[in-house]
C-alpha cells in the first residue's frame, strides 16, 4: 500500500514533462539551500578548528599553566595569558558597571515617562549611534577622553579615595590617561546605545494590561517600573546585557588605542594593562616566530570560547523571551 | 497626606529624576563624541583626501588607496556573501523552519554574528594568508564575507517569516511547485526588507578594522592588486592615529568622518526602505 501510495505521488499519472522539470528544480534548489545552510555550520566548525591548529605549538609549550601565568616574553619565548585574560575582564566591568544602569534608565525614561514625538527621534538617534564602528569611539577615547582623564579625572579620583582601604590602591598610581580605567569607560559608551535599544525593546514587550491593572491600583510610575515591567521583562534585559557583554569582551578597537598594552597585572585601574583583543591587535604583525604566533592564536582561542559561552547563554534567554511572547500574542 | 504616601512619591520623583539623568548623561558623551568628530573631521576634509594617496609624514596627501581598497574589499565581500546569506536565510524561513537542522543553524549563526571580529581575522589568517604565504585584499575580503553572511542570514529570514502563509498557499493553489513560490512570490513581497539586510551589512563591514588589521594589512600606495597587501580606510585610521604625525592624525580624523557619514547614510537609507516596506503591507 506504502508503495502505491509513494509511487503515485513521485510519478502522477497525469504528470508532463513540465510537472517533472519543476518538481525536479524544486529539489535542486530545497537542496541548494540546505547546503548554505550546513556550510555556516561547517565555517563554524573549521573557525574552531583553524584556532586549535594555530594555537597547537603554544599548548604544547605550556599546557594549562598557560591561563595563569603572568609573564610574556617574547624575547625568551616565555608566554601566558593572564595579563590579557584579567585586563579583559576587569574592562568588561567596568564597562558594565556604568553602561547597565544608564542604559535601563534611559530606556526607562523612553517607554515610560519620554513624550511620544521625542520618543521615537531618540529612539532612532539611539539605535543609529549603535551602528557607528567602535574605531570611531576609539580615536576619540585617545585624544579627547584620555587628556581629560589624566588632567582632571584620574588626579581628582586619587585624591577623593585617599585612605580609604581597597578603593585607595584601585585608583592609585601616576595618572597616565591611558590605561585600563579608560578602556572601560570607551566600552562603556560605546556599548550604551546597544544596551538601551534592547531594553528599551524587550519593555516595550509587557502588555500594557499589566501596567495598566498596576496603575488603576493607584501605582507610581516608579513603582510600575520596578514591580510589573522590570520583573516581566528581566529575561530578556538580562539577555541584553550578555549579547553587551559578548561585545564588550571582544571588543578590539576601541580599546586598542587606551589600553596601553602592558602584559601586567596591575591591581590600580588607571596602571596600562592589555586585553586579548588588543594584544592580538597589537602585536600579531610583529609576531615572530612559531611560538610566539601560535601564543597569540590560543589567545584568540580562549576568547572566542568565553564570548561563545556569554552569547550562547543570551541566545538562550532571548529566545525564551521570544517564545513566551509568541504564546501570549 | 499620609506620611507613606509622601514617601512613595518622594521615592518616584527620585528614581524617574535618576533615569531622566542617566538620559542626559548618556546622550551627551554621545553627542560630545559625534560634536568632537564633526568638528575635527571637516577641519580635516579637503579635496585633496579625494584625489591623492597617503604621503609620507609632512608631505600633503589624501586616503584615496584607502578608500579605494575599502570599496574594492567591501565590494567583494557583499557579492560573495550575499547569495549564500539569501540562501540559508531562506532554508531557514521557507525549507527548514522548524527542523533541527535550522535550530542550530539559527543558533550559530546568531553566535557568529556577534563573535568578535578579530578572531574571525585569525581564522582567515590561519585559512587564507598562511596558505597564500602573503598578506592580499582577497584574505581582507574573504575576512569580510564572514561578517557579511550571518548578517544577510538573520535579516533575510526575519523579513521571509513576516510573509503572511496566505500568499505561499494562493501561490500554491495554482499548482506553482516550492521553489516558484519561494523565488516569485515571498523573496518578491520581502525584497525591500532583504534590500535593507545587505545596506545593514555593507554598514556593519564599512568600519571592521581587527580582521583586516592581519588579512589585507595595509598599503602606504596605490594598488588595485588583490594579491598584494591593500589598504582600507579603518586600519589607515589606525596607523594614521597612533602615528606622531600631526598631519597624519588629522587624515585619521578625516577618515573617521567619512567612514561615520558613510555608515550613517547606510543606516538612514536602510531604515527608511524598512518603514516603507511596512507601511506598504500595513
Amino acid at each position: 500500500m506504502a508503495d502505491i501510495v509513494s509511487s503515485a505521488h513521485s510519478t502522477p499519472t497525469f504528470a508532463t514533462a513540465r510537472t517533472r522539470r519543476a518538481h525536479r528544480a524544486d529539489h535542486i534548489f530545497h537542496g541548494l539551500t540546505r547546503i548554505c545552510a550546513v556550510f555556516v555550520l561547517l565555517m563554524f566548525a573549521s573557525i574552531v578548528l583553524s584556532l586549535v591548529i594555530g594555537a597547537w605549538p603554544a599548548f604544547e609549550a605550556f599546557g594549562f599553566a598557560f591561563l595563569w601565568t603572568e609573564v610574556w616574553n617574547p624575547v625568551r619565548d616565555l608566554f601566558g595569558a593572564a595579563a590579557p585574560i584579567y585586563g579583559t575582564l576587569v574592562t568588561s566591568a567596568i564597562a558594565m558597571i556604568i553602561a547597565v544602569p544608564v542604559g535601563i534608565g534611559i530606556a526607562i525614561f523612553l517607554t515610560e515617562l519620554c513624550p511620544r514625538v521625542l520618543r521615537r527621534t531618540i529612539g532612532i538617534v539611539v539605535e543609529l549611534l549603535a551602528g557607528i564602528p567602535s574605531i570611531i569611539y576609539g580615536i576619540w577615547g585617545l585624544f579627547v577622553l584620555a587628556p581629560i582623564l589624566q588632567q582632571t579625572v584620574q588626579p581628582a579620583l586619587v585624591g577623593i579615595f585617599e585612605g580609604i582601604p581597597f578603593f585607595e590602591s584601585l585608583f592609585a598610581g601616576p595618572p597616565y590617561g591611558i590605561g585600563m580605567f579608560t578602556a572601560g569607560l570607551i566600552l562603556a559608551i560605546m556599548t550604551l546605545p546597544f544596551i538601551t535599544a534592547i531594553t528599551r525593546d524587550v519593555f516595550e514587550t509587557v502588555p500594557s494590561v499589566l501596567k495598566e491593572a498596576a496603575y488603576g491600583m493607584g501605582a507610581t510610575t516608579w513603582e510600575v517600573v520596578w514591580n510589573v515591567v522590570l520583573p516581566y521583562a528581566r529575561g530578556g534585559v538580562v539577555g541584553g546585557i550578555m549579547l553587551a557583554l559578548g561585545r564588550a569582551l571582544g571588543e578590539t578597537m576601541a580599546v586598542t588605542f587606551v589600553i596601553g598594552n602592558a602584559h601586567r597585572i596591575s591591581v590600580s585601574l588607571f596602571a596600562p594593562g592589555t586585553t586579548i583583543s588588543a594584544a592580538i591587535a597589537n602585536e600579531f604583525t610583529e609576531a615572530i616566530g612559531e611560538l610566539y604566533v601560535a601564543a597569540l592564536i590560543e589567545l584568540g582561542l580562549i576568547l572566542f570560547f568565553v564570548t561563545f559561552l556569554v552569547l550562547a547563554a543570551a541566545q538562550y534567554m532571548l529566545y525564551r523571551l521570544e517564545a513566551r511572547t509568541g504564546e501570549r500574542a | 497626606m499620609s506620611p507613606i504616601y509622601a514617601k512613595r512619591r518622594r521615592r518616584n520623583s527620585m528614581f524617574l529624576g535618576l533615569s531622566v539623568v542617566a538620559t542626559l548623561f548618556g546622550l551627551g558623551w554621545l553627542a560630545v563624541i559625534l560634536g568632537t568628530l564633526l568638528y575635527e573631521g571637516f577641519t580635516g576634509i579637503d579635496l585633496a583626501i579625494f584625489t591623492a594617496s597617503t604621503p609620507p609624514p609632512g608631505l600633503d596627501g589624501g586616503l584615496l588607496n584607502a578608500i579605494v581598497g575599502s570599496l574594492i574589499m567591501t565590494s567583494l565581500a557583499v557579492l560573495a556573501g550575499t547569495p549564500i546569506g539569501i540562501l540559508v536565510g531562506t532554508y531557514l524561513a521557507e525549507y527548514g523552519r522548524y527542523t533541527r537542522l535550522a535550530f542550530v543553524v539559527r543558533l550559530v549563526n546568531d553566535i557568529l554574528l556577534s563573535a568578535p571580529s578579530i578572531v574571525l581575522g585569525l581564522f582567515i589568517y590561519e585559512l587564507v594568508v598562511v596558505n597564500m604565504g602573503h598578506f592580499s585584499g582577497w584574505a581582507g575580503a574573504a575576512a569580510l564575507t564572514v561578517i557579511v553572511i550571518p548578517v544577510v542570514v538573520r535579516t533575510t529570514e526575519n523579513m521571509l517569516i513576516l510573509i503572511p502563509n496566505t500568499l505561499r498557499e494562493a501561490a500554491a493553489a495554482l499548482g506553482a511547485p516550492r521553489a516558484h513560490v519561494i523565488r516569485k512570490v515571498t523573496w518578491r513581497a520581502a525584497r525591500t526588507g532583504m534590500i535593507t539586510g545587505v545596506l545593514l551589512a555593507v554598514a556593519r563591514i564599512s568600519g571592521e578594522t581587527a580582521p583586516l588589521l592581519f588579512t589585507s594589512l595595509n598599503n602606504q600606495f596605490w594598488s588595485a592588486d588583490l594579491n598584494a597587501p591593500m589598504a582600507s580606510l579603518p586600519v589607515a585610521i589606525f596607523q594614521m592615529a597612533l602615528s606622531p604625525y600631526a598631519d597624519w592624525q588629522r587624515l585619521a580624523w578625516a577618515g573617521a568622518l567619512l567612514i561615520t557619514m558613510a555608515v550613517l547614510f547606510l543606516s538612514v537609507v536602510a531604515r527608511l526602505l524598512g518603514s516603507s516596506s511596512q507601511s506598504e503591507r500595513d
